[in-house]
């Protein structure tokens, strides 16, 4: 299958504009009396409804003695209420066929739900989620089971090679910054965790004031002003700080290299990258687009994968977060030839950095972009999410509007520029796992040989 | 892999508006059929500017033979190699220029081949798909490159991740005369020596008009659609297709067990038993009572595994069940499951298998069944929030044997599953001489992961 593409290129979140009836959504916004802030889109296509309530609380919020603390109080939300345990909880929205989600990552903590808009089911579904969202009791039976089962779950990840990158590979990028914690926390912290604690880390990060609800499908507006209402009014006073602190970039170069007996090296390059509110965020966009984030057309997929099959994945992307979210370059190869992929992918990286792009690939990447934008907001689920992150992240109402214009407003020489200030090679991070340190060197011999 | 074809069927029925029960449903899909025996179907959906182009040619993993296994795969991979008037790359970098996203995939019963794209561009997305139907250039030197791209890729999807293998194995131990005994990526030695003549020959028995189905949905108008694409696709000629071989899995004669050896940490536990898949969506009753079953076990959190074997018993760390009702072959029903520290894969074992037991005596609560029908009711409704399922269902349908025409009886017959029917499903198929136990036995990695040379600088 080639359909890890799409994961990959998916990955870095646009907020774009289009010009039909679903693809130019009508964001209404509003602040619930609860202090909430609100942001719905009034559509009556399809007999359904998606809302979801966003709080920064994910694990950009931990500290190093605490790892784990925010992704288990959001997991835990669901799983027992006043009034409903977590059977009641999974059993009430099965039987109306609703379906209870959500997102977590390093800023946001985020629980959805999508049901039928008629009457009876919708109601039922939102009183769930406002008991849910409201009062939880995090049941002490329930919180020792959960971290049994996630001490299961990071002792299996300990054993997997793209699991023990991942880790490493984010304490080498960002250190000590909350942002290189593993967001489920290790063995040792997760261990420790109390019900008081997540309590207390509920009661300081869940507060109405902070929410973010979005709201898309089959309701009204009053009925959307009821709803948000009810979702927030009786959140804790919360009060902890929404800030995450500032991201430190590494005074230099690191390279980490972590034996396993895979018959494949793991390897990922990065460093901090890019905050969601920066001006470089677009010429990095459309950058990234062409150094390896467009698919199959990209530089890195060009290099590694159709000039030398040195792997089936090989990517790079931008997390644009609060603080600047990780820069990251990927791919898999067979062992023996992991020092030589790894090479090509830096010479690559290095000479887009000091060469930049061409007017051509340029032009390329903006057609991919902007003549693409109608398939990013193309279903209810999609808008909801851009509602989600606008709301969240404090963008502009006319973010979606305004967003074609400020791809192609970027220039090759905004590329560069943008390149140089936010990806020095100077300070990344390099993991490799399953390549013994010995060994490698021997095959990078035997492969000058060839 | 849980719910595995409770969510596939959910797909599958999400082509009747839940209108269609009360009133006579707009017609949203067209049909024609061209000279060449290409068979077009248009979904009109005018919610959003886009559409999404499908092309699925009735050939997978199961067609390959003994030596070429993973051929159909990679014939895949090659198909964006380039033809005669449109050179390597040049595919992806004109549906990319058009803002498209594209990708295919092979399944052991087909291959499919698809763009999503503006309203506008669905003419660019057929010249360039017709083309490879019938222009593909395949050389030995972009082969032998493409074969390394794809035992990358066999390596990270199956030798390195050990669920991957265990699936691998109990496919192979399962179906012992079934071609789904081979991995659909193929065996590496066979992945060794595949040759260009091999793709060649593939590509010649199977890439014609009258094996394919093309999907178009979205915000089109099929009058348009049709016309466009017997221009395209239309000159395309038909070719004669090889004899399809029928083939069957004997009755198994007894339980089977194996186990995995694989780096990891926790067990796994797989129990899968061989079951039948859906042949005449009007008449047969197995496959509908089965699904039930597989949602009852599996459907939600509060199904009976999670409940009771994860959460009250705390004898698992997760515990699931899957059925997959739709395929050209044979499918299997399996209950699975990763014990709790502390805990026997037996044991685990036994706990499944009195989940079972427990059915098999008692059958099924009024509630659990009208749970599972909900369920399924709203899926199908959320379905419609994506033209691009509504197209994989049109075709999936169309390449193993049955018709989208029969998607909305398969929900009025999943809606007609008796608790009596799912008693007597599980009685039926839920027997040990049906049974292949597959067990994961973690091994430690060589040495414990250390980090050597932490913190070196790397000078570039």
């Amino acid at each position: 299958m080639r359909a890890n593409l799409i994961a990959v290129i998916a990955t870095g979140l646009l907020l774009v504009f289009s010009t039909a009836a679903i693809a130019n959504p009508k964001i209404q916004h509003w602040q619930a009396a609860s202090g909430a802030r609100v942001y719905f889109v009034e559509n009556h296509d399809l007999p359904m409804l998606d809302v979801a309530v966003n709080f920064p609380a994910g694990s950009g919020f931990d500290s190093a003695e605490k790892a784990g603390l925010a992704a288990l109080t959001h997991g835990l939300l669901a799983l027992g209420s006043e009034g409903m345990s977590e059977d009641d909880v999974a059993r009430k929205m099965a039987d109306i066929g609703a379906q209870l989600g959500g997102h977590f990552d390093a800023d946001r903590s985020n629980l959805s739900v999508r049901t039928l808009s008629s009457r009876a089911e919708r109601d039922e579904a939102l009183a769930i989620l406002a008991r849910v969202l409201q009062r939880p009791l995090f049941p002490e039976a329930v919180l020792a089971r959960e971290k049994t089962r996630l001490i299961a779950a990071l002792k299996e990840a300990e054993t997997k090679p793209e699991s023990i990158a991942a880790k490493a590979f984010s304490k080498a990028v960002f250190g000590w910054h909350p942002y290189g914690l593993p967001s489920s926390g290790d063995i040792a912290s997760v261990e420790k965790l109390q019900r008081a604690d997540l309590d207390a880390f509920y009661s300081t990060h869940y507060g109405a004031k902070a929410a973010v609800v979005a709201l898309m499908g089959d309701i009204s507006r009053a009925e959307a002003e009821a709803i948000a209402q009810n979702l927030t009014a009786q959140l804790p006073p919360g009060g902890a700080s929404s800030e995450i602190p500032q991201v430190v970039v590494q005074s230099s170069a690191s390279t980490l290299r972590i034996p396993h007996p895979a018959t494949q090296s793991h390897i990922l390059i990065g460093a901090p990258g890019v905050a969601r509110s920066d001006e470089d965020y677009f010429p990095l966009y459309v950058g990234n687009y062409i150094l390896g984030g467009g698919g199959f057309v990209s530089r890195l997929m060009q290099e590694v994968r159709e000039k030398r099959g040195m792997a089936y994945s090989v990517y790079s992307y931008f997390v644009p977060m609060q603080q600047p979210g990780v820069f990251q370059i990927g791919l898999q190869t067979r062992k023996d030839q992991a020092d030589e992929a790894l090479q090509v992918v830096n010479t690559t990286l290095l000479n887009f950095i000091e060469k930049g792009v061409s007017e051509k690939e340029l032009t390329a990447a903006k057609q991919n972009i902007i003549n693409g934008f109608p398939l990013r907001i193309d279903s209810n689920k999609k808008i909801l999410d851009y509602l989600s992150a606008i709301g969240f992240y404090h963008l502009p109402l006319s973010y979606m509007d305004d967003f074609p214009a400020r791809i192609s407003k970027v220039s090759v020489a905004d590329i560069s520029a943008a390149f140089r200030r936010k990806v020095n090679p100077d300070v990344m991070a390099t993991v490799i796992v399953g390549a013994p340190e010995e060994k490698s060197k021997i095959d990078q011999l035997e492969g000058a040989g060839k | 892999m849980h719910k595995n074809l409770l969510n596939k069927l959910l797909l599958l029925v999400c082509l009747l508006p839940l209108a269609a029960q009360a009133s006579q449903p707009e017609k949203t899909v067209f049909e024609k059929t061209l000279s060449n025996g290409l068979k077009v179907i248009v979904k009109e959906d005018h919610r959003a500017p886009v559409l999404v182009q499908q092309i699925w040619y009735r050939a997978g993993s199961m067609d390959e033979s003994t030596g070429t296994t993973g051929i159909a795969h990679v014939l895949e991979h090659m198909m964006f190699k380039g033809t005669k008037t449109v050179p390597q790359g040049e595919f992806s970098k004109r549906i990319a220029a058009a803002g498209g996203r594209e990708n295919a995939f092979t399944s052991y019963d087909y291959t499919a081949y698809f763009q999503q794209l503006h309203k506008d561009k669905l003419e660019l997305a057929m010249k360039l798909e017709s083309d490879r139907m019938h222009n593909l250039v395949l050389s030995d030197a972009e082969l032998g490159k493409e074969i390394q791209v794809v035992m990358e890729e066999r390596r990270m999807r199956t030798d390195d991740q050990p669920h991957g293998l265990l699936f691998e194995k109990l496919m192979a131990m399962s179906f012992q005369e079934h071609p789904y005994h081979n991995p659909i990526i193929g065996w590496m030695n066979d992945l060794k020596t595949l040759t260009a003549a091999d793709a060649r020959n593939w590509y010649q028995r199977w890439y014609t008009p009258n094996n394919a189905v093309l999907v178009v949905a979205g915000d089109v108008k099929a009058s348009e659609v049709f016309a466009m694409a017997q221009r395209y696709y239309g000159k395309i000629p038909a070719r004669t297709l090889p004899a399809r071989k029928q083939f069957s899995e004997p009755p198994q004669m007894g339980i089977k067990r194996f186990v995995v050896k694989a780096p990891a940490e926790l067990p796994l536990l797989v129990m899968a038993y061989h079951a039948p898949t859906l042949r005449d969506a009007e008449k047969d009753i197995m496959p509908y009572a089965l699904d039930v079953l597989a949602g009852v076990l599996d459907g939600n959190q509060s199904a009976r595994l999670n409940k009771t074997l994860v959460r009250e018993q705390q004898i698992a760390s997760s515990a699931g069940a899957g059925y997959d009702g739709t395929a050209r072959g044979p499918s299997l029903f399996t209950l699975e499951g990763v014990p709790s520290e502390g805990v026997s894969v037996a044991e685990l074992e036994a706990a499944l298998r009195e989940q079972i037991a427990l059915i098999v005596r008692e059958g099924i609560s009024a509630q659990e069944l009208a749970r599972v029908k909900a369920q399924v009711m709203a899926s199908e409704v959320y379905k419609r929030d994506s033209v691009f399922y509504q197209a994989m269902q049109i075709g999936q349908m169309e390449s193993i044997g049955l018709s989208y025409h029969d998607i909305p009886q398969m929900l009025l017959k999943l809606q007609a599953v008796t608790a009596q029917q799912v008693q007597d499903a599980a009685r039926e198929i839920l027997k040990d001489d049906n049974l292949t136990v597959a067990v994961l036995e973690p091994q430690a990695l060589t040495g414990k992961p250390k980090r050597v040379n932490e913190g070196a600088i790397h000078a570039r």
